[in-house]
């Protein structure tokens, strides 16, 4: 494809006013910004509800403050409940998996970051982008709504398996009002995210400026448009699902309730339907989901990796191809989650193969993270920490991916504690180090301004070594056989030996949590007092680091930037220092 | 800090390894005969994944470690990647994990692709917020129908047998725990009222959802006496932590004298 030469056209007028710069902005840099403050909301919500999760399973007979003012049918006197605990789950699963890990690092650090390093002025659509913020913080606002339902929120999970979600409030509280405002909300976000996905995928392939090939992109780059490609394909079917089963709740249609079911004692007057048709298509879309959560982490970690290593990333082809093969691939393994689930055991087999085969591309990308430190000069700024502290969660957790992809174990793991070791590691921690990693890493370029060093390194190690705290004995409950979603220890008697496995979990779940506070202080101070940032203060070679910090509001001042090299030109021998920028032409005579 | 990071990073994968090797929190004791070799699966991926764990922890603690900027002028090597490394351990990890699978597939197949042995015991499961039953054929081997609308929690008609009318249901038994002969193949026929629930018991490493509309067969033998717990695991409601029974594994002689029993109470 030809590269266009565009002329100098301001897609859109420098913003005048509040309200059209910081409110209704078309600017992306802003619509990231707006982005990311949703997604840092929504995980301290999340954050509380993980530690109301915490609390009641070590000191179910707690009074929480307030708790009861906010929930007086859920937590009487601010005691939890059995129902409120899975609507603490539910709603803890659905705001981080969504509103966190599906927002800040994509719409928040890829609108932000993108359009200038791949030297555009901006998204391709910049209304369908502030369109698409929007609707987002609509469905935000939809789904805490159900807090306030006189039944409360879902107990179904972030999964609503029917017939539980679909027959209505006689099958538990919360499943009245409270699930459909939960579909609802899902859906409103589907639409968000489809519109944010159109827009990355044209503005990569329509908008670099000159010089800017494919094989030139910043790994970043290459990690925002597979994940753009699979929340179009993704979000799409999981929209289809919503509207099924909002369907089912409010319209009478059986898509997901089959014949002869007796709740309550009430005969539900429904036929025709498969529960495994949601399973199906809530995973085919929920697969490809969690690669988006954690794509934009591996662009991130490989860019931060490089930049701190003064060495080009190892192997920039096969990073792109692993990226595009785990992308692929990831549309072909949604069965794992149903070894188990009354499907044919031949899938299983099937998607067992498949599910082995991902774990090759992200393989090839752990081990070239670990070439591109290797002879490198490393330093070790908060984002760096950060990125290393993600190659090795991302180890941990993608191997134990490797026992529950084969069904013979997964016969045993399936819906176990050892899942929920596994999700957690993988996208709960290894993806929010990518978030981390982001934000130290461009804090400056989006504010002006250099966070706190001293500050970030405590928060490094509070996190780190809390995480590892937290979901290593995960795993361990999960091999004994404690089962997932299970409010009380009390029901069950084997799992009474497990209750000093809770505790140590909850108290360091409450320090770590507690530690993130120095994060929120150090952003928010950061932003007002923080000692001004140069253009670059990492010495690092991609486009964003040649405006200045912050970027004017079209980014490049009029100017098109052309781009002479790849991305990582780092510690290139004959060179005049050790890193060459993207848009340098300088001629170096190398051997 | 280099230090202090690759110290840390020795450190937990030290811990995670005695805890493992240590079998601190562990599976219980199997007492079912495929469970041998779900069992010798996971003992071999515990060993790869182990090594594969120790690794790469152990590799990224050395590298953060040895190519810290020492301040010294040196400069990072300029490369941009070793086509044959690439090549080699793509290979090495597609060979490693495929073949794992392919060892587990033997397993599975074993598990899953064939039905019981002929003359196996056929015991039907219903799951329902928040109870377990069981039903028994009875001497003429065969199910009665169901009919939801007989069925009646209250006067303990669970599953909606008429006895009255159905010839086969007059001899079924309801239990609300699940008894077996020892060595004996027996077939769980898993059916939900409901919600979908799933079967679980950690000794017989056997765990299947029992989904609403479905009949769904699942077979075990088991080869060892004794009492476990039969739990929940599916998401089901309120009442999932303690949807709990039991299953007795007890000699041929005992399981026919407590069949007798419970059929007399029927």
């Amino acid at each position: 494809m030809a590269e266009m030469q565009a002329e100098v056209v301001h897609r859109h007028e420098a913003p005048k006013g509040f309200i059209r710069k910081y409110i209704f902005s078309l600017d992306h840099k802003v619509i990231g910004i707006q982005y990311y403050l949703l997604a840092l909301f929504s995980v301290f919500v999340g954050l509380i509800l993980s530690l109301l999760i915490r609390l009641h399973l070590v000191w179910p007979d707690a009074h929480v403050p307030l708790l009861d003012k906010v929930s007086p049918l859920g937590a009487p006197g601010g005691v939890i409940t059995p129902e409120y605990y899975l609507s603490l789950l539910t709603l803890h699963g659905t705001l981080m998996v969504f509103f966190v890990l599906t927002t800040a690092p994509q719409s928040g650090f890829g609108n932000y970051i993108l359009p200038i390093q791949i030297g555009a002025e901006d998204m391709a659509f910049p209304r369908l982008n502030m369109l698409s913020f929007w609707v987002t913080l609509v469905g935000l606002a939809v789904l805490l709504a159900t807090f306030f339902v006189t039944d409360g929120p879902p107990i179904s999970g972030w999964t609503a398996y029917p017939p539980l979600s679909a027959v209505g409030g006689a099958a538990g509280p919360g499943l009245g009002l409270g699930q459909t405002l939960w579909v609802v909300s899902i859906a409103i976000f589907c639409i968000g995210s489809l519109l944010s996905a159109l827009n990355f995928i044209a503005t990569i392939l329509d908008l670099r400026a000159r010089g800017m090939s494919l094989m030139r992109l910043p790994l970043t780059c290459w990690a925002w448009f597979v994940t753009a490609v699979l929340a179009l394909l993704s979000f799409a079917v999981l929209f289809a699902a919503g509207i099924l089963l909002l369907l089912d709740r409010v319209g009478g249609t059986s898509f997901f309730i089959p014949a002869g079911l007796i709740v309550s004692d009430r005969i539900i007057p429904r036929s025709g339907g498969s529960p495994l048709l949601w399973q199906h298509l809530f995973w085919f879309f929920g697969h490809p989901e969690v690669y988006i959560a954690i794509l934009p982490g591996m662009g991130v970690t490989s860019q931060v990796l490089s930049t701190f290593s003064r060495k080009p990333i190892f192997g920039y082809r096969a990073m792109v191809y692993a990226m595009l093969a785990i992308g692929f691939l990831g549309f072909a393994v949604w069965g794992h989650h149903m070894f188990v689930s009354g499907m044919s055991p031949y899938s299983g087999f099937a998607f067992s193969v498949m599910t082995m085969a991902i774990a090759v591309p992200s393989a090839i990308k752990t081990f070239n993270w670990l070439g591109t430190l290797w002879g490198g000069k490393l330093r070790f700024q908060s984002a760096m920490l950060f990125a290393i502290g993600f190659v090795s969660l991302f180890v941990t957790g993608g191997l134990s991916g490797i026992f529950l992809g084969q069904p013979a174990l997964d016969v045993y793991l399936h819906d176990t504690w050892f899942v929920v070791a596994h999700f957690h590691m993988i996208m709960g921690v290894a993806a929010i180090f990518g978030i981390f990693a982001g934000t130290y890493y461009w804090f400056p370029k989006m504010f002006g301004r250099m966070m706190n060093e001293r500050l970030g390194r405590l928060h490094f190690w509070f996190t780190f070594v809390g995480v590892y705290a937290i979901f290593m004995p995960m795993h361990f409950l999960g091999l004994v056989g404690h089962p997932r979603r299970y409010s009380s220890l009390s029901g069950v008697d084997f799992l009474a030996s497990l209750m000093n496995v809770h505790v140590f979990i909850s108290i360091v779940a409450f320090i770590a949590g507690a530690a993130q506070l120095i994060f929120l202080f150090n952003l928010v101070w950061s932003m007002f007092k923080g000692p001004r940032a140069p253009a670059n203060p990492w010495q690092a070679t991609t486009l964003e680091w040649t405006v200045p910090s912050p970027p004017p509001f079209d980014n490049f001042a009029g100017k098109h930037p052309v781009v002479y090299r790849s991305p990582y030109e780092y510690g290139v021998p004959g060179a005049k220092q050790d890193y060459i920028m993207q848009d340098s032409a300088e001629k170096v005579s190398a051997g | 800090m280099a230090l202090i990071i690759s110290l840390v990073l020795a450190l937990i994968t030290l811990i995670s390894v005695v805890l493992v090797w240590a079998q601190v929190w562990w599976f219980p004791v199997n007492i079912s005969v495929h469970g041998r070799a779900i069992d010798q699966q996971f003992t071999v991926t515990f060993i790869i994944c182990g090594i594969i764990f120790v690794l790469a922890q152990l590799g990224l603690a050395y590298f953060v470690w040895r190519y810290r900027d020492r301040g010294d002028g040196r400069k990072a090597t300029y490369s941009h990647g070793n086509t044959a490394w690439e090549v080699t351990w793509t290979t090495a990890a597609a060979i490693v994990f495929i073949g794992l699978n392919l060892m587990g597939f033997r397993v599975w197949a074993g598990m899953q692709f064939t039905g019981p042995a002929p003359g196996a015991l056929p015991i039907e499961v219903t799951g329902q917020q928040f109870q377990w039953y069981f039903r028994y054929p009875g001497p003429d081997g065969k199910f009665g129908p169901t009919h939801v609308e007989l069925v009646d929690d209250s006067t303990g008609n669970y599953l909606g047998l008429d006895r009255a009318r159905d010839q086969a249901s007059k001899d079924d038994i309801v239990t609300a725990t699940l008894s077996v002969p020892v060595n004996r193949p027996v077939q769980l026929i898993l059916r939900s009222k409901d919600v979908t629930h799933a079967f679980f018991v950690r000794e017989l490493r056997l765990k299947q959802d029992l989904v609403p509309g479905m009949e769904i067969p699942i077979h075990f033998t088991a080869t060892g006496t004794g009492r476990y717990e039969v739990v929940c695991a599916e998401l089901c409601g309120l009442g999932h932590y303690k949807m709990r029974s039991f299953l007795q594994v007890m000699s041929e002689e005992d399981f026919q004298k407590w069949l007798e029993n419970m059929a007399a109470q029927q």
